[in-house]
């Protein structure tokens, strides 16, 4: 079966290519049809396997399966991505436990012994690969309960939680090495069960607004179970998948987490939103006057500038005002005013969330800019309009220390001529800290649903 | 380092990856022919050698994946999460395997329906992926 390999690392280089596309948009397209033909190329050639023989079963479960995934993927609102992609992680991470069970099961199928004879070192993937499939699964049925509303998205937490969490996890390791030693089936079970509450209970207490890190991370588990399940199987399409899967989802949330200047451990062990959910009180409470405006206000200030940059935030994607944003958008560039959008790392539910949004709503991407390139542009501006998002433009994180957001990068929207903060209430952020900036001067607050209000902007300024 | 940089360190890399993983291939290819009776059990097969060839290619796909993925520009990170998610699937390779026998078993039905839930994700991976990718445009001049 020499060529069976060969053939798979063909498979594995499409799947590098497949990243390496996603440098540039232009390229990116490309990227994905090397991504489908490595997927092609490793399925056609596990077919072709002499122990493979029985085909209507598969085909049935690739049909079927297939179908389900094409319909979803096609129906799908681009706001509800988040929620997409978590469901889809949880399906690696079930896949990766039945292919363990069946490596189990059937060992003489995979060339590692025979049942309750398996190789020791066949034995330990088989065990982390089923134990982090697993906690992928429940773990991200938790972020598509939350993202979707099901669950709560407030952070929840209870005593006796992290000393729970770690029990599970020694007594995860205690289950491992007894299936070594004695192979018995229902430890394998007990791996699987332990892992499914492990999964649960770590992602239960993450709050809302913490899910792009959680996103991301549960995407690195789904790689790391491919990669040990792709061990058993001596498999390096599935080694060298499972790594990069694994290696992407770990920078991605790492990048996340410097977008928010928290520790991945800091977001894991959680309960952020809810620490400071006592102080999110005297913010709402604050009496202090703000100066808000109506829609024709805004329309006037954006029609009579130079240039706006336009930050949007979670609260657009709830509001699904970003095609009436365009709209206004394009309006205001009729006008000949220089418009660009600002995204900010964190900003929505998963990372580029924002970035998929605005070109689901035909935003050209060359005009919205990452938070390095058009921070220091917002001096040169002269409105900056914030829509549904406030935490990440918050200057308290430069300057008082005793934020618990200091020290995360914001968005630098003080700097600009003129502030717009289109927003539903007074209500504080996430993070639960009041925003200066409401106060001053230069800020006028737009109150009511984003997409209402840039509506009512959009009919004054063809008005 | 700037960008190019970067991109020539990861294309080398992926070279020298793929050269080591032919190796790997080869070398494990070899060590069963060396074996003619055969009888070498699959136990041993499987642990000893052909462990570190697979830790090999396991440590430098790692780094490839470092350099490929830091190359990718912030803008597509929700495809990248996308196409990750379709082609972390490949795990089907595993349940093909198991759903493969004609005699039914526990095991086949495992692997049925690991089949199922993995051709979920990768039509549904790929198709979301493109479905994003297809809206970023250019600006148009």
């Amino acid at each position: 079966m020499e060529w069976a390999g060969y053939a798979y690392l063909v498979a594995a280089v499409c799947f590098i290519l497949a990243l390496r596309g996603l440098s540039h948009p232009e390229t990116a397209r490309n990227g994905n049809r090397f991504g489908i033909v490595g997927m092609a190329i490793a399925i056609l050639t596990t077919l072709a396997m002499p122990n493979v023989l029985s085909y209507e079963w598969i085909i049935l479960g690739i049909v079927v399966g297939g179908a389900i995934g094409t319909f979803i993927a096609r129906k799908i609102e681009m706001t509800a991505l988040p929620q997409l992609v978590a469901a889809f992680h949880s399906l690696v991470g079930l896949a990766a436990v039945f292919v363990a069970a069946a490596a189990f099961y059937a060992p003489e199928e995979y060339n590692i012994g025979t049942a309750g004879q398996i190789a020791i070192g066949s034995l330990i993937e088989m065990g982390l690969g089923t134990a982090i499939g697993a906690v992928t699964f429940t773990g991200s049925l938790v972020a598509f309960g939350k993202l979707q509303g099901i669950v709560g998205s407030k952070p929840l937490s209870f005593v006796g939680q992290h000393p729970l969490n770690a029990g599970l996890g020694i007594l995860l390791v205690a289950l491992i090495i007894a299936l070594c030693v004695t192979q018995a089936p229902w430890i394998f079970w007990a791996i699987v069960l332990v892992a499914f509450a492990l999964g649960f209970l770590l992602i239960l207490p993450i709050g809302g607004a913490d899910m792009p890190v959680v996103v991301s991370m549960l995407n690195s588990y789904s790689g790391w179970a491919a990669a040990g399940i792709g061990f058993t199987l001596a498999n390096t399409a599935l080694i060298v998948t499972g790594a990069l899967v694994g290696a992407s989802g770990a920078i991605l949330s790492y990048i996340m987490c410097k977008g928010m200047n928290r520790s991945i451990f800091n977001v894991i062990l959680g309960g952020f939103g809810g620490e400071v959910a006592g102080a999110s009180g005297d913010g709402g409470d604050d009496d202090r006057p703000v100066k808000s405006g109506g829609p024709e206000d805004a329309a006037y200030m954006m029609k009579n500038s130079d240039s706006v940059i336009i930050v949007p935030g979670y609260g657009m994607a709830v509001a699904q005002a970003q095609h009436t944003l365009r709209e206004m958008a394009d309006l205001l560039k009729a006008e000949g005013v220089t418009v660009r959008y600002a995204i900010h790392p964190v900003a929505g539910r998963m990372p580029g969330h924002m970035n998929v949004l605005l070109a689901e709503a035909d935003v050209p991407y060359d005009e919205v800019m990452e938070l390095e390139e058009i921070n220091g542009d917002f001096s040169s501006t002269d409105v900056a309009f914030v829509i549904g998002a406030n935490d990440v433009t918050n200057p308290a994180a430069k300057t008082d220390k005793a934020s618990p957001i200091y020290g995360m990068p914001i968005l630098d929207v003080e700097n600009a001529g003129q502030v717009l903060f289109l927003k539903r209430s007074m209500a504080s952020g996430y993070a639960g800290v009041q925003n200066e900036l409401f106060f001053r001067d230069n800020t006028t607050m737009l109150f009511g649903d984003a997409k209402q209000m840039v509506e009512k902007i959009v009919k004054s300024l063809k008005g | 380092m700037d960008k190019q940089d970067l991109i020539n360190a990861a294309q080398s890399l992926q070279e020298q990856a793929q050269a080591l993983a032919a190796k790997a291939e080869l070398l494990s290819a070899n060590l069963t022919a060396m074996d003619p009776t055969g009888l070498a059990s699959a136990a041993e097969a499987a642990t000893q050698t052909p462990f570190l060839h697979l830790f090999t290619a396991f440590v430098l796909a790692c780094v490839v994946g470092y350099y490929v993925v830091w190359s990718v520009t912030p803008a597509l990170h929700s495809p990248l999460m996308g196409v990750t998610n379709a082609i972390s699937s490949v795990i089907i390779v595993g349940a093909l395997i198991a759903a493969g026998p004609t005699d039914a078993s526990l095991s086949k039905i495992f692997g049925f329906i690991a089949v199922v839930l993995a051709s979920v994700n990768i039509f549904g991976g790929f198709v979301v992926t493109n479905r994003m990718l297809s809206m970023f445009k250019k600006k148009q001049r």
